[in-house]
């Protein structure tokens, strides 16, 4: 597909000499001058559109040959049309350039609209057009004017203000013709031909619906004929443009009508909504609120088109395209005028009635969700079954639709503190949300980025901390229900074989259907995690799995910090407990565990930073997982950090309960695993420790130590057999001599300082108030700063 | 409305490192998107908008590898003449492009990937992605077909203007449109009588 040819033919185009260039230009200019267009010059100006857009810098045209091409966009061909606007993007436009801004085709009113700079730039054209839709006759071939509106669509998606008052009255009215009067017979197009053909053959038929059957009301884009007239062309423009149209000039912070009309068009919408919809009545109505009724009319009567049967599959997706669009019309329309609520909603439940059963039509449902949720409450309508579906079959049977998980994710990024009101199974359908995660990590992930925060609460955050951790496990279990649904019982399956197998296993499914659950509330995990993951091992090299992976860290730091938020104590020690019993409970992804364990430490770090108390009240737990040598090997950085926290925070000075026999049982629990991993070789399969754990060992035992003075004489005693130990220089649990050095300076270093014992205590474990600069209020402090500042300012002088 | 369309190879190039991507034709619809905040000149603005093209069609590419890598699906060579099962085989999604990553708003990128070329189009999320979907596939279609875009040929870089034509009758000036088989039809056939010329 993309060959050799391509790259080489890029590479000239950037790297043409000026010289070669120059020429070109000379000889394009000489067949423009001609009268005929040969292939040359079509040739020609293909390959100038390649070198001008080939290089990032913008190459500049001599001014005759740009005045030529310039010419060339008001040719009758379109081809010279096209490659001169085409052209002309690619370079800067002439300074001075005349613009003649009548008898625009769609090429050159491109180029203009890409080169506006400002508002001024598009004024004219915006004028012109408008003068053109004015005009009874159009000039040119059917679409001259079909285009328009595209154009208009563009010129008001960037700059509304462009458009005045009298414009918007006129384009409404214009609207509403085309929307609603366009003709019901089949328009010119050619006629069936053949010999027998005759003035009677020729007379035009009426439209027809999808499925055949002729229609029987106005015109929209669900009706066929053979051809088409003009007024049916601009009915499918404007449909296709009416949304935007609805949002810009009809949202309720954009009503720029004056106080007294606001009253009389909600006088007038009300005494509508009492009379059965007939037309008729919507004369009275001035342009805005007019095009609001046609825009109602013509969704409900696509809504009603949409459920005949099409014979033709792209006719049968634009049907559901239709059925989108029409909603949000009336999501919009009925935000404009609340009144409007209790004619529209009818029509939408119907919808919903037909639909809701169909998974073909999620996408569609996702628009009628957010109709319910921005009216259902006004209209006293029970959303609850709309809920059901959006939070439950939809994640639970959709998740590898990646359009439609955009699609749902986005409705509940934008409507979050609705849902979060209004919606109380939003919170607790976090695992079956979280599916859409693990099946497509690396599209999603942004997403959850923000939805996340909103699903910690404190209710299930255990159950939440728990379900991210096996997400991984949740990849790979909705990849084998993927595929235990396509292939049969007894074909072998491959590379899958074992983990399919323990799928469909009966005895183990209860473990991946806990997995596979909708909703909390059921259980925090299972207690056969292990087997689970033993059952997933081959599932840690599968793409889908790493990918997912991948991203549980970023989502843990988000969950964390979340949940400092909400939580109290109880819960955050519950935490501390679960990230205790994870670290050695995860599925075994090498890069993952070790991820994980990261983000562990550095929030279990702040959790007991901000709640020092936690520490002594988790003691017990903290050390059996402290005191196990075996977790110095297998779970370094959080035995690291765990160690930490135990040296710095089990003290009486961060809460009251600690006792001397709590900070003696901890010091024997850590002196016993510094003796065991400093005095033999790793065990085997274990690399050495990471000199950090025993420097940390040794800071902790030390802290401990200045906090009751009896156990100083022990520690010293093993500060003082390392020192002889190491004297020769390597050691069987330290391969690096350097390192060796490190360990045993530090050990040094707090030798000496417990050798005074009350310096030790402040210096170990200062109080709080030293570790807060304030050194400009101190004033032990003061003076020094004091005396250096004015030596400084003397001193530059 | 669509901001943009653009064709892009989502296969390494040797030129280009690993996460590169280049761009074999882009389209921006609507005034450039900073004019109403800087008084750049036309020739900064010219590069800004490439870049964000540039930006867009590295971010799908990244998309489109995870993806493939993550289904384990082998892409099959296909020829010219089976341009219709080349896209029924084509992986397809949709990229969030978060508001200043590069367009100022919050954009929604739908991709298709036919083999070592991506087709990707740049809406407005609040647009019927449904609609823009489809229209995305048939464009895909149309490119693959008039372009011969399944065989060794470079015809997408010197003959971008029937791309052009094609967005001219099909995505007019961004604007997605509501067509039933008849009016795409119609429009089709004039799309034809063009690349017969």
């Amino acid at each position: 597909m993309y060959s050799h040819g391509s790259e080489s033919l890029i590479k000239q185009a950037r790297e043409i000499q000026e010289s070669e260039l120059q020429k070109f230009y000379g000889r394009l200019v000489r067949l423009l001058q001609a009268k005929e267009v040969g292939h040359e010059t079509i040739d020609s100006l293909q390959r100038l559109h390649l070198i001008l857009s080939a290089t990032k810098f913008t190459r500049i045209l001599p001014p005759e040959l740009h005045k030529r091409i310039l010419l060339l966009i008001s040719s009758p061909l379109e081809q010279l049309q096209v490659l001169s606007s085409a052209v002309l993007r690619e370079t800067l436009p002439l300074s001075g350039q005349e613009v003649n801004y009548s008898h625009l085709n769609s090429h050159a009113a491109s180029l203009l609209v890409s080169q506006a700079r400002s508002r001024p730039d598009v004024a004219p054209l915006c004028a012109q057009l408008f003068r053109t839709l004015e005009s009874r006759q159009s000039e040119g071939p059917a679409h001259s004017i079909t285009h328009t509106l595209p154009i208009l669509n563009t010129v008001i998606t960037h700059s509304p203000e462009c458009l005045t008052e009298e414009h918007v009255t006129l384009l409404s009215k214009k609207l509403v013709d085309w929307l609603r009067y366009a003709s019901i017979t089949q328009g010119g197009g050619t006629s069936s031909g053949g010999f027998f053909s005759g003035p009677r053959s020729r007379q035009p038929g009426p439209i027809a619906e999808l499925d055949g059957t002729v229609s029987g009301d106005f015109f929209t884009v669900l009706c066929v004929g053979q051809g088409f007239t003009e007024d049916q062309w601009m009915n499918v423009y404007s449909f296709s443009m009416l949304r935007n149209w609805l949002l810009t000039y009809h949202s309720v912070s954009n009503c720029n009508t004056t106080a007294d009309s606001d009253d009389r068009s909600e006088v007038d919408g009300s005494v509508i909504s009492m009379v059965s919809a007939t037309s008729s009545s919507s004369r009275l109505l001035p342009p805005k609120e007019r095009l609001r009724e046609k825009a109602f009319q013509y969704c409900q009567r696509l809504i009603e088109q949409s459920d005949r049967k099409a014979h033709k599959r792209t006719d049968t997706e634009l049907q559901k395209a239709c059925l989108v669009e029409a909603v949000c019309i009336l999501d919009c329309v009925c935000l404009e005028d609340t009144s409007l609520v209790y004619r529209v909603f009818p029509c939408i439940k119907a919808l919903y009635g037909r639909l809701c059963s169909d998974l073909s039509f999620a996408r569609v449902l996702v628009p009628i969700a957010q109709f319910y949720l921005n009216h259902g409450e006004m209209a006293a309508v029970d959303c609850e079954p709309v809920w059901q579906l959006v939070f439950g079959r939809f994640p639970a049977e959709l998740f590898n639709d990646p359009f439609l998980a955009h699609e749902l994710l986005r409705f509940l990024r934008l409507n979050i503190e609705n849902l979060q009101l209004r919606v109380p199974q939003y919170t607790l359908s976090f695992p079956n949300l979280l599916k859409f995660l693990a099946w497509d990590s690396s599209a999603m992930v942004d997403d959850f980025v923000d939805l996340l925060p909103s699903l910690v609460t404190a209710g299930t955050a255990v159950e939440l901390l728990h379900t991210l951790l096996d997400l991984p496990c949740l990849s790979a279990t909705l990849v084998l229900q993927l595929r235990s649904a396509c292939l049969p019982i007894t074909e072998p399956s491959g590379r899958i074989l074992q983990a399919l197998d323990a799928f469909r296993n009966p005895s183990v499914r209860g473990l991946f259907l806990f997995l596979l659950r909708g909703e909390a509330g059921s259980g925090d995990t299972i207690e056969r995690l292990s087997t689970l993951h033993e059952l997933l091992t081959e599932s840690a090299d599968w793409p889908r799995v790493i990918q997912c992976a991948q991203t549980v860290p970023v989502l843990l730091h988000i969950f964390f910090n979340t949940v400092i938020k909400v939580a109290d104590e109880k819960l955050l020690a519950h935490l501390i407990l679960v990230q205790l019993e994870r670290s050695s409970l995860l599925l075994k992804i090498p890069k993952y565990i070790k991820e994980v364990h990261r983000v562990f430490s550095c929030h279990l770090l702040k959790l007991c930073k901000l709640h020092p108390s936690l520490v002594v009240d988790q003691s017990h737990e903290l050390l059996e997982f402290a005191g196990t040598t075996a977790n110095v090997y297998s779970k370094e950085e959080v035995y690291t950090h765990v160690v930490w926290v135990l040296g710095e925070y089990l003290s009486v000075s961060c809460d009251a309960r600690c006792s001397v026999r709590l900070i003696t049982s901890c010091f024997e629990a850590l002196e016993a695993v510094l003796f065991e991993i400093t005095s033999s070789a790793p065990p085997a399969g274990a690399v050495c420790p990471n000199p950090r754990v025993i420097t940390t060992l040794m800071s902790a035992l030390a802290k401990l130590a200045s906090r009751s003075h009896d156990l100083i004489p022990r520690i010293s005693l093993f500060f003082s057999k390392l020192r002889t130990v190491t004297r020769g220089g390597s050691a069987a649990w330290c391969s690096d001599e350097e390192d060796l050095v490190a360990i045993v300076t530090r050990g040094e270093e707090l030798w000496s300082l417990l050798k005074a014992p009350g310096v030790a205590q402040s210096v170990l474990t200062p109080p709080p108030h030293v570790n807060t600069a304030q050194w400009h209020r101190d004033t032990n402090v003061a003076m020094p700063l004091q005396l250096r500042t004015i030596t400084s300012l003397t001193h530059s002088q | 409305m669509v901001r943009c369309f653009l064709v892009h190879t989502v296969c390494p190039v040797s030129a280009l490192s690993a996460a590169e991507s280049r761009v074999l034709y882009s389209r921006v619809f609507g005034p450039d998107e900073t004019v109403q905040h800087e008084d750049l000149d036309p020739e900064e603005r010219r590069l800004q908008q490439r870049e964000r093209v540039a930006v867009v069609a590295r971010q799908v590419r990244s998309a489109v590898t995870l993806s493939r890598e993550a289904s384990g699906r082998q892409l099959v060579e296909m020829v010219p003449g089976e341009e219709a099962l080349a896209l029924q085989e084509a992986d397809s999604g949709v990229v969030r492009l978060r508001a200043g990553d590069p367009f100022s708003g919050e954009m929604s990128a739908l991709w298709v990937a036919v083999q070592s070329l991506g087709f990707t189009m740049v809406c407005e999320p609040h647009e019927n992605l449904l609609l823009a979907e489809g229209t995305l596939k048939n464009l895909t279609r149309h490119c693959l077909e008039h372009l011969h875009m399944l065989g060794p040929g470079s015809e997408v870089l010197l003959k971008g203007d029937r791309i052009d034509v094609l967005l001219s009758r099909l995505l007019p000036h961004g604007q997605l449109l509501f067509l039933n088989h008849r009016f795409a039809q119609s429009l089709e056939k004039e799309v034809s009588a063009y690349m017969t010329k």
